[in-house]
Formats: C-alpha cells, structure tokens, sequence
C-alpha cells in the first residue's frame, strides 16, 4: 500500500471517528498544558525569587559596629567600637578576601524641593556601594563617581519613589534640591527594583550622596556601618573572618565578639534560597511526573476503548485483505499524528497562557512562567510514548485474532 | 447488467476445480475442552458452480465456509485453492489471498459503519493496492451495477438491510475473487429485500462466478445447482 493511500486512509478514519479522536486528541492536550503550566509556573517563581533575593545584593555582608560583649586584655564589656574611613583604608590594604567595600553613613536629614518639605534617608557612601547594593541609575543619570568623593561635590542620587514624590513623571537630573539647607544637584535616579530584605528602609525612598560630603554635611567623623562582597562568591564567611581579626587587633576586642562587630552575611540567606529551591523543584517535578501518570492513564483508557470498538473493524479489514502489518502501522500512526497534534496544541496553549501571564500583573510575585520547551517536549513525547503503547498492545493482540473472532467483537 | 470493462485478472475456465478440500478437520481449543467441528471433510468445487451448504446450527458449515475464505486455518488436511496449497501459508500471505480469490458477504454485512457505501466498496480496492482512480472508477461501477448508484455518498446506518446486503455484495466482488462466499445472506432480510438479494446472486452466477451460500432458506438453496448437507462435521 503506498504511502499516500496509508495517509488518505489516516484522514478517513480520523474524520470518521470525530468524538474518538476529539477525545484522544484532548486527553493529551489537557496532559501537556498542565504538566507544562505547572513547571513554567515553577521556573517563573525559582527566577523571581532569585531576583527578590538579589534586591539587596549579591554575596554582601553588611558590619555594624557596636559594643564589646566579652572583657578582652584587661578591658571590661560594653566598650563602643567606633570606625571611621582609616579601617576601611586599613581593611582595603590588608584583606585578601575582601573584593569590593564601602562605608555608610545615614542621618535624617529635611529635603527641600520648591514648597515641598520632607524628612528623608540620607546615606553617605562610596562609589563601590552601587554595583554591591544593586543600585543601578536609570537611563539619563549616573551614580557618585570617585571625582564626586574627591571632590566632596553636592551631588544626589534619588530613589525612584522618592523622586516620584518630588518630581512626577518629570526628568530629576540636573535639579538642584535643597538638603540640610545645602543645595544638591540630582545626577540619577535609581532604576526600580525588587527589595524584598533591608537593613535600613528600601532603597527606593532614599537619597544617596558621597560619604565625604555627609561627613562635611553632618559632621560626621564615625561610619554607621559599612558593606563588603567576597572575592568569590562562596568565602563570605572566611571574608567576614578576616574583617574581624583586623578590626579587632587594631580595636583590641576579642576576634570571637559576636556583638563588638555585628556582620549579616546575606549569602547564607541566599544558600537557605538554593536548598529551599532545591526542595520546590522536587515537588514541582514529582507532581508534574503525577500529572503525567495521571495523563498518561486517561490516554491509555481512551486508546483501550478506541482498541475494544476498533477491534470489530479490524477483523473486517483483515477479511477483506488488509495485512496484519498494515493494519498496525495504521494504528501507530493513527495514535502518533493524534498525540503529535494533541501535543503541539498543548504547548501552543501553555506558550500563549504564560504570555498572558504578565499582563494580568502580578510578576513581582509570581515571576514570569517560562515554558521549557525542553519540559514541554518531553511531556508531549512520554504522553505520546504512554498512548502508543496502550494502543500498540490491544492494536497487535487484535491484529493477531483470527478475523473470525475479531469481527464478532 | 453486464460484465464491465474492468477486469483484474482472468476468469477461471468454468469446469476447472477451484477448490479441493481433503481430510480437513477443525479443532477448537478453548482450554479445557476441545471442540471436533469438522471431522475429515472432502470438497471439491469446480468453477461456476452454484452450491448451497445447508444442515442444523452447529453442524460445521461456518466453520467450513471460514476455512474455504482463509479467515481460518484447518487442524489438519490438505486445501487446494486453484491449485495453489494454502496449509503453511503465513498471515500475510492469507490476507492476500482474502483480498484477491475470495469475496465475503455476512449475515450481518459487517459494512464499517463510519463511513460511506462507497468508501466501504472501496476498502478492497485499497487494500489490493488499486489507483485512487481505478479504485473511484470501479466503485461506481459495482454499486451502480448493484443499484445503489443515487446512494454511493449514504453511511450503512442510512441504508436499509437490502441496501446494506447490496454493498456488501459489491464490496465483496470488487477484486474480481474466483469464489463468492455468503453466509445467511438473506437472513437478516425481510423476504422482499431476500427475494432481491437471491436475484443478484442469480445473477452474478449467470454471469460465470463460483459461488458457496450457506443458507437455511429453501428457497436460496433450490436456487443452487448442488447442495451440500452437513451434519455434525461431516459431509453427507
């Protein structure tokens, strides 16, 4: 039989046999967009909460310096530890852990804009502070820049809801504004972000000026606290160590003083993220391989069916001449074109359900569900790979009846 | 109604043996008990012959019209289709032969009932691997031939058990076989659509063909120009 008349054949019979094939067809359609869904649903949400988690940094440690809880060399508890800009010189000079560092410095401080009056977070810090902190300038605007700290210039970088509230939808840069009566000249504006952990208030309500011109600004001689990111990404913990044993030597407090020097690694934040990830991953996976039983199961009911009703109409074929192994490959094809379809149909509704997704507008929870076309194509290959074998089994015993007894089905 | 243009292969010359049955037995096995329906049968058809195969329900005769079609397969013995030995034969080998020397009609009909009258006079014709044009060109011929020319695009549920009888006619003579085979073919019928069916069979062996009717229905069988009685597996 040539090839075209196997397909003729194929169409007939699918045209013929609309409710069965509408019923195969959608058992594996339903299949793919759910295990599809379920596991785009799962990615868009392991992606937004790296991205959360990002908010703050990545890798950074955060030190506060605080006061001596254990008596060292002689010296009682409850000694202040004060730092100003020569530990951090000194840690720059000495660490070899330490990639990047900055100190800060906060106060509140009255903005002034026009008639607008209001108390806001000022923070005094460093260059390095924007990349470590994930304060990006929107375009049009820039961060403070090592001539700024040199310099000591009145510059100002704006958090984007505070330069919302002070500007609208107008353009801030090159405003001048008016901080503890001294104006400031606005160079950028942050770009909107996910922060979703802080240590002092979200960085979208803040204002950013060089650490020099605060300290001039406020008189400020001691650093409120300061930040630092590992060379590599896993030493946080020797980085933060070695802070300590510096700081300490030069403070003469105990090295083992959880309170003289009080550090936030965040990336055991992060690692508690991969491991819980880790976990949702597995239980995204193992109910998406139950779904795909599930799946798989109604498919093979329905082929089963499908083998029952046709049985009778294979037996009459074969009196009529058809050949066992022509009758087979019909079959199989029959279930591969069914699946095939069903598949792609399900992968084209999930592809068009996750980019409905963002315009309903709740990514910042939920993320953006990303179809895997590798997860997709799996799925629609094992549903297929499930309906061929629960068609090919009753499909061969009913090819290997006498046609007799299988036309008396 | 006339022998068409189209012609799959010559007739056998009428008088030549087409079928020669020796010591065919038949044994089911069900398992636990093993069921003789035919004990040593001897047959011998010769071309245009006209025979009815009449005795009691359970007496054989399907089971020999099935061995006779190669729908079945005999225990034992030796069976001769135009000389050509059918014992050994695989699966493949025996659709063949269904879909070139024999043609079917059932009780039952047995018409798919998915698809049209003529899709289903077709099915033969796909399967003995016909053009889609001689296959549309022979369709039409048969079932205009059997009367059903305004009904060709009707599904068997739309035709009545005459009509259905009547494709199934056309259906089972569309390869040109050397033997038609019927089984109660009027046995579904009301006796006008018999009557009718009984005159197409006439018909078709006026016009030179083999044919074998099992039948309970006298007046089918006077038709015929041998009988045939078999009782409990035997020929008698």
């Amino acid at each position: 039989m040539g090839s075209l008349n196997t397909l003729r054949q194929l169409i007939r019979d699918l045209r013929s046999q609309r409710l069965r094939t509408f019923l195969t067809t959608f058992g594996i359609v339903w299949g793919t967009i759910a295990v599809s869904l379920l596991l785009a649903f799962g990615e868009g949400l392991h992606h937004q909460m790296i991205k959360n988690a990002a908010g703050l940094g990545n890798g950074l440690v955060i030190a506060w310096p605080s006061s001596t809880s254990i008596p060292f060399e002689g010296m009682g508890r409850g000694r202040e530890v004060h730092l100003d800009e020569s530990d951090m010189l000194l840690l720059k000079q000495r660490s070899r852990e330490i990639d990047a560092l900055s100190s800060e410095y906060r106060e509140w401080l009255i903005l002034q804009q026009g008639s607008k009056r209001l108390s806001v977070d000022v923070s005094g810090v460093h260059p390095s502070y924007g990349e470590m902190r994930n304060v990006i300038p929107r375009a049009g605007g820039r961060f403070i820049n090592p001539i700024d700290q040199r310099l000591k210039r009145r510059v100002a970088f704006l958090g984007n809801e505070l330069a919302e509230t002070l500007f609208g939808a107008s353009d801030p840069v090159g405003q001048i504004i008016r901080i503890h009566a001294s104006p400031f000249t606005i160079i950028g504006v942050m770009q909107p972000k996910i922060q979703q952990s802080s240590y002092s208030g979200r960085d979208k309500e803040k204002v950013i000026i060089p650490a020099t011109t605060m300290q001039m600004l406020a008189g400020q001689k001691y650093l409120e606290n300061f930040i630092f990111t590992a060379r590599d990404i896993g030493r946080t913990q020797q980085a933060s160590d070695e802070v300590l044993t510096i700081l300490a030597e030069k403070h003469r407090f105990d090295s083992q003083d959880e309170e003289a020097l009080m550090l936030w690694d965040t990336s055991e934040q992060a690692q508690f993220l991969n491991t819980f990830m880790f976990a949702f991953r597995l239980f995204v996976g193992i109910v998406g391989i139950l779904t795909l039983v599930v799946g798989g199961i109604g498919v093979s009911n329905i082929m089963n069916v499908v083998v029952e009703e046709r049985t009778r109409e294979i037996g009459i074929k074969m009196a009529l001449g058809a050949k066992p192994g022509s009758v087979l490959r019909q079959f199989m094809l029959e279930t591969l074109v069914i699946t095939g379809v069903g598949g792609l149909l399900g992968l084209g509704i999930a592809f068009g359900i996750c980019s409905a997704v963002p315009a309903l507008g709740f990514t910042d929870v939920i993320g953006v569900p990303t179809v895997s076309s590798v997860v997709a194509g799996t799925t629609a290959l094992l549903l297929g790979l499930i309906g061929l074998v629960a068609g090919f089994f009753p499909a061969r015993s009913a090819a290997a009846m006498d046609p007799v007894v299988a036309m008396k089905t | 109604m006339s022998e068409g243009a189209f012609k799959l292969r010559a007739p056998v010359p009428t008088g030549d043996k087409v079928i020669r049955m020796e010591g065919i037995r038949k044994v089911y096995d069900t398992g636990k008990i093993q069921v003789e329906a035919l004990k040593g049968v001897d047959l011998q058809v010769c071309a245009g012959e006209f025979i009815a195969l009449v005795g009691p329900s359970g007496s054989g005769k399907s089971t020999l019209m099935n061995l006779i079609g190669c729908l079945d397969t005999p225990t034992s013995g030796t069976y001769e289709l135009r000389g050509e030995s059918v014992a050994g034969m695989d699966k493949e080998q025996l659709a063949t032969i269904r879909n070139r020397r024999v043609g079917f009609v059932f009780q039952s009909f047995n018409l798919l009932p998915q698809i049209s009258a003529f899709e289903n006079v077709e099915l033969p014709l796909l399967f003995g691997g016909l053009s889609t044009r001689a296959r549309r060109e022979r369709a039409t011929e048969l079932l205009e031939r059997v009367g059903l020319a305004d009904r060709m695009e009707h599904k068997p549920t739309e035709l009545s058990g005459g009509q259905m009888q009547r494709v199934a006619i056309a259906r089972a003579v569309a390869m040109e076989p050397d033997i038609l085979l019927a089984d109660e073919p009027t046995g579904n019928l009301d006796s006008a659509s018999g009557q009718d069916i009984m005159s197409l069979f006439t018909d078709l062996w006026t016009q030179g063909r083999t044919i074998i009717v099992i039948t309970h229905d006298s007046a089918l069988a006077k038709r015929a120009d041998r009988q045939i009685e078999i009782h409990d597996g035997n020929i008698h």
